[in-house]
């Protein structure tokens, strides 16, 4: 087996590699997608429970911890 | 009569009264061998390009027949009639592949000769060949049967149980082609690797018989 | 409090990976020797192997989940099969294409059909390929679950008889394989090994994570429909 020069071998190495992480990312970047929308749609919904029982959304509608206390809230008070 | 043996009756009457699946089998095959001669643009076969020649499309008529066999039993509601019964649905697997197996071996009856006129100089390697070519149609049967009943409870029937079958018959093919290329050479037959693809075969069949009879149950119930 | 102790277990696992694999491959880089007679191309083996093993015992796992479904009907068995499935065929897709890498860079060529590792890998990945237009051809949920779980029995029983078989198709004359994971120096086994150790540990984090976004959905649909209903 003739051995290649270096720089082919590297880059043939490399690429191996490359196309590895790229899928991972590939992956990675479609569960962020998932995610975001799970994200939207539990703010939708905390916001629906809210209008149910009268109160106002909270201002500080960023806040992922806030929304799961309200899911939270729902959950108890509809049991 | 055993649920078994009247089943298998009523698979294999309903064949010879309608005709419906071995004769478009058996043209099939036969159309096929007329446009490999031009495609390869040759007169006779031997060795590898016999095997490369029959062994396909023998397979692919089988799919066709397949498919024929299972989306009629579910259109006219057989399927239905067996569920009712107090039966044990292994025993519909058991029926339905052997009738599948009993339709191979006639198709083949049929194209293996035809081929032969047409192709082989030789035909002494067709006696082994028919051994291999039975252990082939039993694997072919399982799976194709447990394939097929899957393929026709769902919506794209036609399309799905040759898209599954192909990849899943690949070991059976390598087997057959692999023993055909030797059985079929020029030279006359070689048993070199022949116990080789027997084994083979053999596990194939053995590990797919098992497979379908312990998960057809699952299939039928609702 | 069970998805508490999910996701710190999703955590765990995550960091396990990380410190596995970057030893994994530090090791391959820099603690084994280049092999001799491939020279430097050789370090896809450590990537290319272990993908190539971990997909195959993920399809296995996937048949197993599929026989617990059947037995039990729990739905949850079902979602490990199918998640399994599904991550095993990226990985699956990994292979293909580091295998097409290695053989270029090997032999000049992008295919090489006396691989057997790599046209085994071909077919396995076409088989399991048609397990999602399986799936979606049928519409009951229940009787989905149940045909696509004998199609994972079915699959994953034909996993080692097909490598079996294209193996023994191979020509007994100039094979050309990639080094083989026998017969190697303790160095290049001991990289190979923890390389191996982290393609599992990324595969089980992987299939962990997706089984949990599945879960949040399903759980917020239950939430949606509860809401709604009391409209």
């Amino acid at each position: 087996m003739i051995p290649l020069a270096i720089e082919n071998a590297d880059r043939y190495v490399g690429g191996a590699y490359l196309v590895f992480l790229l899928l991972l990312l590939i992956y990675v970047a479609i569960m962020a997608a998932k995610l975001s929308r799970i994200q939207r749609e539990l703010g939708s919904l905390a916001e629906l429970a809210e209008r149910r029982s009268g109160e106002t959304p909270p201002r500080g509608v960023g806040s992922v911890r806030g929304r799961d206390q309200e899911i939270e809230a729902v959950r108890q008070g509809g049991r | 009569m055993s649920p078994f043996a009247a089943l298998l009756r009523k698979d294999l009457r309903v064949e010879l009264r309608t005709l419906r699946s071995l004769p478009a089998m058996a043209l099939f095959a036969v159309s096929a061998f007329v446009i490999f001669r031009f495609g390869l643009d040759r007169t006779t076969l031997d060795g590898e390009l016999a095997a490369g020649v029959l062994v396909p499309t023998l397979l692919f008529a089988a799919l066709l027949g397949i498919n024929r066999l299972f989306v009629a039993e579910r259109e006219e509601g057989g399927f239905d009639l067996v569920r009712l019964a107090p039966l044990d649905r292994t025993v519909l697997f058991a029926a339905k592949a052997s009738a599948l197996v009993i339709y191979l071996v006639v198709l083949e009856l049929i194209a293996v000769p035809i081929f032969a006129i047409f192709f082989l100089d030789s035909a002494s390697g067709l006696v082994p060949f028919a051994l291999v070519l039975l252990l082939a149609d039993i694997g072919l049967a399982a799976t194709g049967t447990l394939i097929s009943t899957i393929a026709t409870m769902s919506s794209a029937r036609d399309l799905l149980a040759p898209l599954i079958l192909l990849p899943l018959l690949i070991p059976l093919v390598i087997a057959t082609a692999g023993a055909g290329e030797h059985l079929l050479a020029s030279g006359g037959p070689d048993y070199g690797r022949f116990g080789t693809w027997l084994g083979l075969l053999g596990l194939y069949d053995l590990i797919f018989l098992l497979v379908g009879y312990a998960t057809f149950d699952f299939l039928l119930e609702d | 409090m069970a998805s508490a102790l999910q996701s710190i277990t999703l955590r765990r696992l995550a960091i396990a990976t990380v410190v596995v694999m970057g030893a994994g491959y530090a090791l391959a880089f820099l603690y084994a020797p280049e092999d001799a007679d491939q020279g430097f191309i050789q370090k896809i083996f450590y990537l290319h192997v272990p993908l190539a093993m971990v997909a195959l015992l993920g399809f296995i796992v996937a048949g197993i989940h599929a026989i617990r479904h059947l037995r039990t009907g729990d739905p949850k068995h079902d979602a490990r099969s199918y998640v399994s499935i599904h991550i095993s065929v990226i990985f699956g897709a990994g292979v293909l294409l580091t295998g097409a890498i290695w053989a270029k860079g090997s032999w000049g060529v992008w295919w090489e059909w006396r691989e057997p590792t790599l046209v085994s890998f071909l077919i396995v990945f076409l088989l399991y390929a048609t397990y999602y237009p399986l799936r979606y051809a049928i519409e009951d949920r229940e009787r989905q679950a149940r045909y696509a779980s004998v199609f994972a029995i079915t699959a994953g029983a034909f996993v080692p008889l097909n490598f079996l078989a294209v193996r023994l198709a191979q020509p007994l004359v100039h094979p050309r394989t990639f080094s083989s994971a026998g017969g190697l120096p303790d160095s290049m086994l001991l990289a190979f090994l923890v390389c191996l150790a982290g393609m599992a540990l990324l595969w089980a984090t992987l299939v962990w994570f997706e089984l949990d976004a599945k879960a949040a959905s399903a759980n917020l649909s239950r939430i949606r429909r509860r809401l709604e209903a009391t409209t």
